[in-house]
């Protein structure tokens, strides 16, 4: 499985409205097959962070690796899940799950099995000629995880992956995310805007100041990987903690009960 | 893989008897719209559909002959401006240093009837072929330029990226994203072009040439049977709608996608 670091990390986006500092001296490293969860104020640099993971931006200053190699482009078993999870509507569920191997140049024979697992993995086989319109928000989501367990990623970056689904499906969907990981073993960083996902998939939260964007406190969260952690006391205990940190950088307010 | 829906074919069915009788409406609707307007205007140069009738089925071996050669210069000639513009329009979408270059010339070519350029192209290819297909070709290629390079700069980035993050290249982008995505859009304004494409195939065949529909109609014209002047003008309606029908059902496989998660 794949090992992660950012070493001083800058990144600066040239934009038309003049440069913007996005990321300023980012320093993080990841273990392998460590879930860790980012969490931050909008405009922070969290989607940028994934995105130099992901090798789809190459950074100002500094260098990303992973597994000991300095990223400069798209790596094979690197998967990269968006908020709107990038599934192309014109390809039918098996077309969108089976894209990472069919770029990747994989045999037919090894297109069709893994595809066909994968999505197996995901409960998604009765669907496989069906096109993402057809979809639910939540079946969407599930045929994203499968172009990435399809490729047998051992990195897989998730950026608010869950923050257009409703709160009942997103948290049958944290449980579906928990038990891939738990089967497959990957390194994992899941940006999120919400505290209790952020403490249910993330061995360690990592906090994101505001922009430019480091790491400004990272909470240890041992205890999490079990489905039933939400009802387990330190997962509120953790919840309390991150708050608190959100509200003294004051990217929450003070008083509000829940985000 | 593209294993059709269990009840697709039942819906292609029914989609096709009702744009039969679509069509059979359209038709009984335009026969008494022309026999109304002949009757009040009551000049040989509006025949009836009564009059015509016959000429026409009396016509029809003389008609087919035109009928095939001007189906295949419209046809040609989409195809060449198709080829050619789809690329170049997708490419110069996403590049901003070609289109730096190719825009202008485009913004300035595009607004100029291509149909100034008949007489030149008389001049440099003959009378017979070439310079009719070069001309709808030219339109065509315009069009389809236009729409292409608009349709390849309006794809949303994140399906770009969700590809190039699968460690997709240039090629893949294009094949997996840009082309599907802007085919909808392609096919829109390849039917509005085939409008086009027929007026100035009338318009070529009708100055150059002894060929073709166009010279048909204006050849009867000429003779005064304005009964067999409708004959060819019908046979040019019948010519508009297998080309439409024809693009129709390329859209129709090319795009399944766009019906899906509608019912
Ligand atoms: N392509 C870009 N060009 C210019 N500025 C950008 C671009 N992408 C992001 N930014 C800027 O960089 C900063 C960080 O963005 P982002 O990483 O998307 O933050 P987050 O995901 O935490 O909300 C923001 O101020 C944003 O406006
Ligand atoms: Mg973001």
């Amino acid at each position: 499985m794949a090992e992660v670091s950012f070493e001083h990390v800058s990144m600066t986006y040239k934009g038309l409205g003049g440069d913007v500092l996005a990321l300023s001296d980012l320093d993080l490293t990841l273990a392998e097959g460590e879930p860790i969860s980012i969490i931050g104020p909008s405009g922070g640099g969290k989607s940028t962070t994934l995105l130099l993971a992901a090798g789809l931006l190459k950074p100002t200053k500094g260098e990303v690796k992973v597994s000991g190699e300095t990223v400069t482009g798209p790596r094979n078993t690197t998967s990269l899940i968006l908020q709107d999870f990038g599934l192309l509507p014109w390809k039918t569920v098996e077309q969108n799950a089976a894209l990472g191997l069919k770029i990747r140049k994989f045999t037919k024979k090894q297109q069709d099995e893994r595809t066909a697992q994968a999505l197996d993995q995901v409960g998604l086989t009765e669907f496989a000629s069906s096109y993402p319109n057809e979809l639910s928000g939540g079946m969407r989501q599930r045929l994203a995880l499968a172009r990435a367990v399809a490729l047998d990623s051992d990195l897989l970056l998730m950026d608010e992956p869950l923050s257009a689904l409703d709160a009942l499906l997103r948290e049958k969907l944290q449980d579906t995310l928990l038990s891939l990981w738990k089967d497959i073993g990957y390194s994992q960083i899941l940006v999120t805007h919400s505290i209790e996902e952020a403490v249910f998939l993330g061995k360690r939260i990592v906090l994101m100041s505001p922009r430019p964007g480091r790491v400004a406190a990272i909470v240890e969260n041992p205890e999490m990987g079990d489905a039933d952690y939400r009802f387990n006391p330190s997962f509120h205990e953790c919840c309390e903690k991150l708050r608190s940190l959100l509200v003294g950088q004051g990217t929450l307010a003070e008083g509000r009960v829940d985000e | 893989m593209n294993k059709m829906h269990p009840n697709a074919r039942t819906v292609t069915v029914r989609a096709s008897r009702s744009k039969f009788f679509g069509y059979l409406g359209a038709i009984i609707l335009c026969l008494i719209g022309w026999y109304v307007t002949s009757v009040l205007v009551d000049s040989p140069a509006l025949p009836t559909p009564f009059e015509t009738w016959p000429v026409l089925v009396e016509n029809i071996p003389a008609l087919l002959p035109e009928f095939w050669v001007s189906l295949y210069r419209v046809v040609i000639a989409m195809t060449i401006g198709t080829v050619i513009g789809v690329p170049l329009g997708l490419m110069i979408g996403r590049a901003p240093r070609a289109d730096a270059v190719f825009a202008p010339v485009l913004f300035l070519l595009y607004p100029i009837p291509k149909i100034v350029l008949l007489p030149v192209l008389l001049v440099l290819l003959g009378l017979a072929d070439a310079p009719k297909i070069v001309l709808i070709a030219l339109t065509i290629f315009f069009q389809i330029t236009m729409t292409a390079r608009d349709a390849a700069r309006a794809v949303p980035e994140a399906s770009i990226l969700s590809v190039r993050s699968l460690g997709g290249n240039r090629l893949d982008v294009y094949r997996h994203v840009i082309v599907p995505a802007s085919m909808p859009e392609l096919f829109t304004a390849l039917r509005i072009g085939s409008g086009t494409a027929i007026a100035i195939l009338f318009f070529a065949e009708s100055i150059a040439g002894s060929s073709g529909l166009g010279w048909f109609i204006v050849d009867a014209w000429g003779m005064i049977n304005y009964p067999r002047m409708f004959a060819g003008i019908i046979a040019m309606a019948v010519l508009g709608v297998i080309i439409y029908e024809l693009l129709e059902f390329l859209e129709r496989r090319l795009t399944r996608w766009r019906r899906a998660g509608i019912s």
